[in-house]
């Protein structure tokens, strides 16, 4: 699994064998990154510091579901922080799907894996040539995660404007996709 | 996995996403992505995106013991697991129903339903419809999404079966007719109280909470 990323590789040695180092690494990789996506979603310092502990801890708890045919640690981690983020918000927490069942059991497919952080690679090249406005308003709708309609009443924009600006954002990042791995 | 035809709007699957729907809706929609490949992976691709953002991310300096009380936190029991899928229930249904099977109450014409939650943001009800039998007809203030959990349903929109969602508005009245083989079990989310034409005067609405 050479084409694995570091992070995707680590998450897979704490998934099978409980591995402290390895959550050690992603650890100094992750925790800084999220809590600059908590900050920018709002959250005081010091909570921030909270919350970032908090995802952590379920990343090493819920290891056992990482499935790197179907998620690359990178976006594996978004979706726990982005849950804990939301609940914080809420009277009730967010109802969450099923677990994913647990894959100890299954032989990975290679190729798949591959296909999937080629995938990877392409949208993170992808995002880069987005032009400024949709870039910022995907990176509103995705790392600040701002409810659209927050993110309509602090502009001042209806919120049909930034669904349809979002929308143009995918949309444009699903051309540029297409021209990088036709 | 079943070939599910109804799916969850893009709309209502971005207000799941940033947290706005209502408690109800939440539980419907977590039930179907439990349900529904299809649907789980347009989340997981949007995922994907926002790992992007977090790996490019520039990062914030945390406390200067940070990594420390992390490591130590791994030693710490964990928090007991919520209820697990059992029968036909995905797990969000189960911690609605407290991990126990359903308490269902009669409604006549051997319909069952267990009101789940109901208060201002709407309610949420598991109901079950013997073969051949309809629900009540009713009209909504707000939107109904309505998912099959077992046997099936056909009304003016189609037929549903296991893990298919109908989504109705406003100005839908509608009546579910319940399809032969097993009983029909669906979870229904409203968004504003019911109102029914028949069977329950509007007047007991507050008090049947249905
Ligand atoms: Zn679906």
């Amino acid at each position: 699994m050479d084409d694995l990323s570091p992070q995707s590789r680590d998450l897979i040695a704490v998934r099978d064998s409980r591995d402290r180092a390895a959550f050690g690494r992603l650890f100094d990789h992750f925790a800084p990154r999220l809590k600059s996506m908590m900050l920018r979603g709002g959250l005081r310092d010091g909570s921030a510091d909270d919350v970032v502990q908090d995802v952590m801890l379920a990343v090493w708890h819920k290891a056992g579901q990482f499935d790197p045919h179907r998620a690359d640690a990178a976006g594996w981690i978004y979706g726990i922080a982005r849950n804990r983020r939301i609940d914080l918000a809420r009277r009730r927490p967010l109802a969450q799907p099923d677990d994913m069942p647990e894959i100890e059991s299954m032989e990975p497919d290679a190729a798949q894996i591959l296909a999937l952080q080629q995938e990877v690679r392409h949208l993170s090249e992808a995002l880069a040539r987005l032009p400024l406005e949709q870039a910022e308003a995907l990176r509103a709708a995705y790392f600040d995660d701002t409810p659209q309609s927050r993110i309509s009443e602090a502009t001042g924009l209806p919120l049909g404007t930034i669904k349809s600006r979002i929308r143009l954002g995918l949309e444009r990042l699903r051309h540029e996709l297409r021209k990088i791995a036709p | 996995m079943t070939s599910i035809r109804h799916h969850i709007s893009d709309d209502m699957l971005d207000a799941y996403r940033d947290g706005s729907v209502p408690h109800g809706f939440g539980v419907v929609i977590a039930a179907h992505l439990s349900l529904c490949d299809q649907c789980r992976a347009r989340q997981e691709a949007q995922d994907m995106v926002g790992g992007a953002f977090l790996q490019r991310a520039e990062g914030a300096s945390l406390r200067p013991d940070a990594r420390e009380r992390m490591m130590a936190a791994l030693d710490l029991p964990q928090p007991s697991p919520p209820p697990r899928a059992s029968g036909v229930f995905p797990a969000a249904v189960m911690r609605e129903l407290g991990g126990r099977p359903p308490r269902w109450r009669m409604l006549g014409g051997g319909i069952r339903q267990q009101i789940l939650s109901a208060d201002s943001d709407g309610s949420l009800r598991l109901l079950y419809i013997p073969p051949g039998k309809a629900v009540p007809e009713h009209g909504h203030h707000g939107r109904e999404l309505t998912l099959v959990l077992q046997g099936s349903f056909s009304d003016s929109a189609g037929s549903f079966h296991r893990g298919d969602v109908e989504t109705a508005n406003a100005e839908v009245d509608h009546q579910p007719l319940a399809g032969d083989g097993p009983p029909c079990i669906c979870l229904a989310a409203t968004d504003a109280p019911l109102r029914f034409h028949a069977l329950v005067p509007r007047l007991l609405q507050p008090i049947f909470r249905i």
